[in-house]
Formats: structure tokens, C-alpha cells, sequence
């Protein structure tokens, strides 16, 4: 492409898919080698500090569950922003980018599931507590699901764009709704013998390997995001080509 | 408005109509339960509250879809999206017909089957509160589900899959709501409002969803 | 210890292959999108306008 030397000159310019996939070209390396790097550190940290007394050696998987379910979280905000934009802006790059924070979204929120309850086996001894933070990220995960299954069903772009955006807002407004509701209910069902993490204060032995680990996975995401984005906008390209190569053809 | 709620109610009343289909499925789903836990009639009254929540609720998902279906084979979902009442308030006036049609069945034949489930008068009158106050929000909920679905080349099944996660706080405290009034130490009236908070706050957001659904799903 | 390990170990593991899944996918997405798109402009097709790439 001739357009390398385009510069983006403001936040609307990110309009212009063509700028967006130069620019993501450029982006991606750097983003791509810092998130080996912070990795690498993180990894390090993680096996390097200490255990703790407490949990011993399981409080190893906290560094990978804390981010996950971070970002299952942010994955969802970063839709409805998304979402928004597609619906109040109508940004072109608004519904590629809803649409392909979902997969990723929904692999982190899986991620947070697995270890979640390879941690509740040694600690809580058992898979699967209905625990009401388990339970919430579980109907996180479903609504991934139903908007990636929605995606896939939808034939037409553009459409499914804006359906899904209106169902991925109207999750958005119920996610509240849904942890009070599972917090409710679980102080409901189990009486307080769950052991919980966030009652007392974290170490910062243990939080410097968290927050680098929490750093790594977000530039994961980004890195994982750009990327998906760029593809999903040679995808229209290639389909809007094979149109327009068969008009062609029809025509002459 | 008046004249939309009385068509869609006759629409769905007659042969051919949901309304019959899903409370057949509900009891069906309910007779279904003895089968699977066994007839312990003690084990039956504890589950009975919750297994008449669900059973409700799978039969008010079931006639979602047909919510916006008809007016979409017809053309009469051009016509909606054009007149002058916002269409917010058709499709509002729409899921108050459907769930007169659909939804209030349910919550009407919920005695007769808390009764083969060995309830208690109290229990069985807690629940019909419930339902009568949780079933409008799956409607509304699901209204913006069935908008979804118009754009589905074909709908159906993900439909439920998409409201299903949606509609969690509604049973939740439902059910809680309906136990509360039969087990002692739990108050009644906490759970009720907050079902009844809920309802209402879809009755706002979901007609506005759907709306926006039904205009981007018929571009 | 070595129970809680194997959880450890197990946990790691989990997030090598969702992380790897994730990559794999976008990263051959990529790449067999790249390969159409020269494929089509080899053959002569050309976009209407640089910027028209989303319908």
C-alpha cells in the first residue's frame, strides 16, 4: 500500500479505514515486542516472589486469574464504547471494533473461569463454588458467547453491527443489575464461609507481579485487538472486491 | 393504542395464536419435574417456588419470537416504523398485548400446578405474586430479543440464548421474593420491590432497545 | 505442595493455550486475508477510492 506515508493528524482521521490499517501496521511491532517484554518480566516476578504463607503456592495463579477477569471486564467496556460509537457517531471502525473485542473478550473471560476454579480446587476444595463473583463472570461469559453466536448468524455487516451494539449496551446497563442480583443471591444461599481475597490488604510483594502481569495482558489485548481489527477490515475490503469484481463480470 | 392492543390480543388468542403453546409448555415443564426428582412430596413443595419461576420463564421465552414476526411477513413492520406514534410506544403497547396474552396465562394456571407440587396455600399465593410482577420484565426484556430476531435470517433458539443471561436478576429475586413469604427469618418485602424495581426499569429500557433494534434490523 | 503445584503448573498451562489460541487465530486470520487480498489485486481488481474499504 502507497499510504505509509499518511499521517494521522487527529481522532477522526482514525475514521479513514485506510489510515487505521497503516497506522495498525506501524503500531503493532512496538505494541507486539511490549507485551514480550512486560511479559517476560512478569513471568519473572511470578516465579521469583515469595509464597505466600497463607495460600502457599496457589497464590501464583491469582497473577494470572486477577488480570483475566480484569480484562473480561474491560473487554465488555471496550464493546460498549464501541457500541456507542457505533450507534451515536456511526464510526465506521466503531462496529469492527465491537466486533472483534468479543472473541478475545470471551477468551480472557474463559481464562478467568479455568483459573478461577483451579484455584477453588486446593483452596475452597471444589471445582465450581457458586460463588458470586464466579457466578457473575459465568453470565459474562454466556453474553460473550450470545454476541459472537449473533455475530456469526448475521450475514450483513452492517446490521449486525447495530443490533449487536444495541444488545451489547443493553447487557452493558444490566451488568449492575446482574452483580447485585448474584451477590443478593449468594448471601442468600451460602451462609459467609467463603474465604474472600479482597478482604484483607495485598502485599506489595505480591502486587508488583500482579500489576506487571495486569499491564502485560491489557497490551496483550491491545496488541490481539489491533490486529484482529485490521484483518476484519481486509475481510470487508476482500468482500466489497468480489462484489464489485462480480458486477463487473455481470456487466460485461 | 387501544385499537393495536385489542388486535394483537385477538391475534394471539386465536388458532394458530402462541398464547395456547406456551402454557402447554408450562405444564409440560412442570410435569416434567416430578419425573426427574422422584415424588417425594416434601423434596417437591421445597422445589416448587423455583421449578414454577422456571418453568414460566422457559415458557415466556419460547413465544418471544413471534413477538415481531407476523408484522414482518405481513409488511405491517414498514408501516410501524413510519407512522407518527413514536415507536417506542407501538412497541411497548405490543409487549403489554403480548404479555396479556402470554404472560398473565402463565401466572393464572401457576396455582393449579403449585398444587400438584404440594405447595402451601401461602407459598402458592407468594409465587402468583411474583410471577404477576417478574413475567412484564421477561416480556420487555425479551422484546428487544425478538427485535434482534427480525434481522435473523433465522431466529429462534438464539433468541432465548441472547435474553436468557438478561433476564438472571428477574429470577433471582423472584424466587427469592416467593421463598421469603413461605421460610420465616427472610423478609417478603425487600425481594418484591426490588423484582418490582426491576420491572419497571425495563419497561423503560427495553421498548427503547427494541426500538432501536427494529430500526436498524429493517434498514 | 506438589498438589497445589500441578493446580499451578495447570493454571499457567491454561493461560499459554487460550493465549496461544487467541494468537494462532488472529495471527493465520491475518494472514489468509493478506493472501486474498494480493490474490484479488493481482488478478486486476482494483477499490473504487483508497478510503472505501467498509461497506
Amino acid at each position: 500500500m502507497s499510504d505509509r506515508s499518511l499521517a494521522i493528524r487527529s481522532f477522526t482521521d482514525l475514521a479513514n479505514p485506510t489510515r487505521f490499517v497503516a497506522l495498525a501496521g506501524r503500531l503493532l511491532p512496538w505494541l507486539a515486542g511490549l507485551t514480550a517484554v512486560l511479559f517476560a518480566v512478569g513471568l519473572t516476578l511470578c516465579f521469583t516472589t515469595a509464597a505466600d504463607y497463607q495460600q502457599g503456592e496457589t497464590v501464583r495463579i491469582m497473577y494470572i486469574h486477577v488480570p483475566a477477569a480484569w480484562l473480561s471486564m474491560m473487554g465488555y467496556s471496550v464493546m460498549a464504547a464501541s457500541a456507542l460509537g457505533t450507534l451515536v457517531w456511526r464510526h465506521p471502525l466503531a462496529d469492527v471494533a465491537a466486533k472483534c473485542a468479543a472473541p478475545i473478550g470471551a477468551g480472557f473471560t474463559a481464562l478467568a473461569l479455568i483459573t478461577g476454579s483451579l484455584w477453588g480446587k486446593p483452596m475452597w476444595g471444589t471445582w465450581w463454588v457458586w460463588d458470586a463473583r464466579l457466578t457473575s463472570v459465568f453470565i459474562l461469559f454466556l453474553m460473550y458467547l450470545g454476541l459472537i453466536a449473533l455475530n456469526r448468524a448475521m450475514d450483513d455487516a452492517g446490521r449486525a453491527a447495530k443490533v449487536s451494539a444495541v444488545l451489547i449496551l443493553v447487557g452493558f446497563v444490566n451488568i449492575p443489575i446482574i452483580k447485585f442480583s448474584v451477590d443478593w443471591w449468594n448471601t442468600l444461599h451460602q451462609p459467609a464461609s467463603v474465604l474472600r481475597l479482597g478482604g484483607s490488604a495485598i502485599d506489595p510483594e505480591f502486587l508488583r507481579p500482579l500489576l506487571v502481569m495486569a499491564l502485560a495482558f491489557t497490551c496483550l489485548f491491545f496488541t490481539l485487538h489491533l490486529a484482529a481489527m485490521r484483518t476484519e477490515i481486509w475481510r470487508r475490503r476482500i468482500a466489497a472486491m468480489r462484489r464489485q469484481a462480480a458486477r463487473g463480470a455481470a456487466s460485461a | 393504542m387501544t385499537a393495536l392492543f385489542l388486535r394483537d390480543l385477538k391475534l394471539a388468542t386465536r388458532a394458530g395464536g402462541g398464547a395456547l403453546t406456551g402454557i402447554l409448555f408450562f405444564l409440560a415443564v412442570v410435569a416434567v419435574v416430578p419425573f426427574g426428582l422422584g415424588p417425594d412430596l416434601k423434596l417437591l413443595a421445597r422445589v416448587g417456588p423455583a421449578m414454577l419461576w422456571i418453568g414460566a420463564l422457559l415458557a415466556s421465552l419460547l413465544g418471544l419470537e413471534r413477538l415481531f414476526q407476523a408484522e414482518r411477513e405481513d409488511g405491517a413492520l414498514d408501516v410501524m416504523l413510519m407512522q407518527e406514534t413514536p415507536l417506542v410506544f407501538t412497541v411497548f403497547i405490543k409487549c403489554l398485548a403480548h404479555w396479556t396474552a402470554s404472560g398473565l396465562p402463565l401466572v393464572l394456571v401457576s396455582p393449579l400446578l403449585g398444587l400438584f407440587l404440594n405447595m402451601e396455600p401461602q407459598a402458592i399465593g407468594a409465587t402468583m405474586l411474583t410471577l404477576l410482577a417478574g413475567t412484564p420484565a421477561i416480556t420487555l426484556i425479551g422484546a428487544m430479543g425478538a427485535a434482534v430476531a427480525v434481522a435473523l435470517p433465522r431466529g429462534g433458539l438464539l433468541v432465548s440464548i441472547l435474553v436468557l443471561p438478561l433476564v438472571v436478576p428477574v429470577l433471582i429475586f423472584g424466587v427469592s421474593a416467593a421463598y421469603a413469604a413461605v421460610e420465616d427469618p427472610a423478609p417478603f418485602l425487600p425481594p418484591f420491590l426490588i423484582l418490582i424495581a426491576i420491572t419497571l426499569f425495563f419497561a423503560v429500557i427495553g421498548p427503547a432497545a427494541a426500538a432501536v433494534a427494529l430500526r436498524a434490523a429493517s434498514e | 505442595m506438589s498438589a497445589h503445584l500441578a493446580y499451578v503448573a495447570a493454571s499457567y498451562g491454561a493461560a499459554l493455550i487460550i493465549s496461544a489460541g487467541l494468537i494462532g487465530w488472529v495471527v493465520l486470520d491475518a494472514r489468509a486475508r493478506r493472501r486474498e487480498l494480493k490474490a484479488l489485486e493481482d488478478a486486476g481488481i482494483r477499490r473504487r477510492s483508497a478510503g472505501g474499504g467498509a461497506p
